[in-house]
């Protein structure tokens, strides 16, 4: 059996809750009723009064989960250090933040923090000690347009070796994995103007896996792309396709992930994240962790149709199922090597 | 991610003496993922018909109390949660104009992990008096 587990992040229901259709606890019985049990929380999102957190309210917060069967996978912290306008939070006031954060974890019994990604090693390194005193692995993000093996990803690795730590690692969001140009994102634009032989050079240029600088320069200059066609085509700077075989290689330092997607069409098929080579890496190298459903196709849709962010979810955890399984067909099961 | 909501154009109202308005208000919640500190709120540039207010005519209140932009620069303890309507103030002489008006609100706010300010935008109709 493959020591995946399933769980969402409530930044997949950001649209219902925002609008307040949806509570936090309406989230967490939707996650449970997909057996999706493991919740990944955004403390900044769900908790209203934060920082100000009392004992009653993790209490509550712990209750609640457990009421639906559930658990909590990871914390997403924030780091303001452009707090003040003046000037930038201080080495020691940017250690402080991340410690009230871990203490905060901590507190609702949460052993995965994930850091964002523009966080700097060495704070992380400075926050180390405090990570395995309150025993919560600190992973930073691995978010398009970085991937595994980008240089400032490798300087927390190296961090984590340096100091010989378990708490200080990585975490890897699934969008580095954009194999195809997301239809959704596509059509959104053509909405706001873009051509479709435009939109469709722009398709063909990212599935060729052309560098965006080259085909951002034939949009804006040499077809003289307008406003909507430019966008489109600068959302390939940040949307690289990432090798998913390098999960293997970094399996000890991550222990969830976040599954970022945009949209699942009926088929329960992701058409344009590499899911399939994701999943099948980390069922043959043995990975043990969650994969956490992060849905972010709202933004691309609210404009024509009503979000519903529990179909979509609901669809990427029948995909698990079905690769998980597949997966585990293939490499049978036998032990990692 | 959530421009389209920013403004809650059934909000808008006169303030001041009925007779005599000396400005208006409105409801609007943070175009953003999660809740934010005041000091990272930048500007809340509110227009009518395409006319821009100066920074001075907007005061802010997200629940405690009454704060210009001025002075949310320094409201370090102070939070707009994810998802919660606040209240602009905007002086005007007279109130909201009367008959169909676009009613315009650019956010500009400090998010810390990007290398530029984000910037949220509505523009909603609004037919008032």
């Amino acid at each position: 059996m493959s020591k995946i587990k399933r769980g969402v992040s409530l930044y997949s229901f950001q649209e219902e809750m925002f609008l307040g259709q949806m509570t936090v606890e309406d989230c967490v019985a939707f996650a449970a009723s997909i057996g999706a049990t493991g919740i990944e929380i955004l403390p900044e999102q769900n908790m209203p009064t934060f920082p100000n957190i009392s004992d009653a309210q993790v209490d509550e917060w712990m209750a609640m989960v457990a009421r639906h069967g559930c658990h909590f996978t990871a914390y997403d912290m924030f780091l303001d250090t452009k707090l003040r306008k003046d000037r930038l939070m201080s080495d020691d006031e940017q250690v402080e933040s991340i410690v009230r954060d871990l203490k905060l974890c901590n507190r609702l019994g949460i052993k995965n923090m994930r850091v964002l990604v523009f966080v700097r090693p060495d704070i992380l390194g400075r926050c180390v000690p405090y990570a395995e005193e309150l025993d919560v692995h600190m992973g930073v993000e691995v978010h398009a347009p970085w991937h595994i093996e980008h240089a400032w990803i490798l300087r927390t690795i190296e961090e984590a070796d340096r100091l010989g730590t378990k708490h200080l690692g990585i975490l890897p969001d699934m969008g580095i994995f954009l194999k195809h140009y997301p239809p959704v994102w596509r059509a959104r634009f053509e909405r706001q103007g873009a051509r479709p032989e435009i939109t469709q050079f722009i398709v063909d240029s990212h599935e060729a896996k052309i560098m965006a600088e080259y085909t951002i320069f034939e949009v804006a200059v040499k077809m003289q792309g307008n406003k909507a066609e430019v966008a489109m085509a600068e959302t390939l700077r940040h949307n690289p396709y990432a090798n998913p075989k390098r999960l293997a290689d970094y399996a000890p330092y991550f222990r969830h992930i976040q599954a970022k997607f945009y949209e699942m069409n009926e088929d329960c098929i992701d058409p344009s994240l590499a899911y399939e080579e994701a999943i099948d890496t980390l069922v043959k190298c043995g990975w043990e962790g969650t994969l956490s459903s992060e849905y972010e196709g709202n933004r691309w849709i609210q404009d024509v149709s009503e979000v519903d962010s529990r179909e979509q979810v609901r669809r990427q955890h029948v995909m698990f199922d079905r690769l998980i399984a597949q997966a585990q067909t293939k490499y049978g099961t036998k032990e990692p090597a | 991610m959530f421009d389209k909501y920013i403004i809650d154009p059934a909000t808008v109202r006169n303030t001041g003496p009925q007779d005599a308005p000396d400005g208006f208000a409105f409801e609007t919640r943070l175009g953003y993922y999660r809740g934010l500190t005041l000091s990272m709120v930048e500007e809340l540039n509110v227009g009518i018909d395409g006319e821009v207010f100066p920074r001075d005519a907007i005061s802010f209140d997200e629940g405690g109390g009454l704060l210009t932009l001025d002075q949310m620069e320094t409201a370090y303890d102070r939070r707009w949660a994810f998802g919660a309507p606040a209240t602009i103030f905007v002086k005007c002489a007279g109130g909201f104009p009367k008959g169909g008006h676009t009613l315009s609100l650019q956010q500009k706010l400090r998010i810390s992990y990007m290398p530029f300010p984000s910037f949220n935008n509505d523009e909603k109709q609004v037919s008032f008096g």
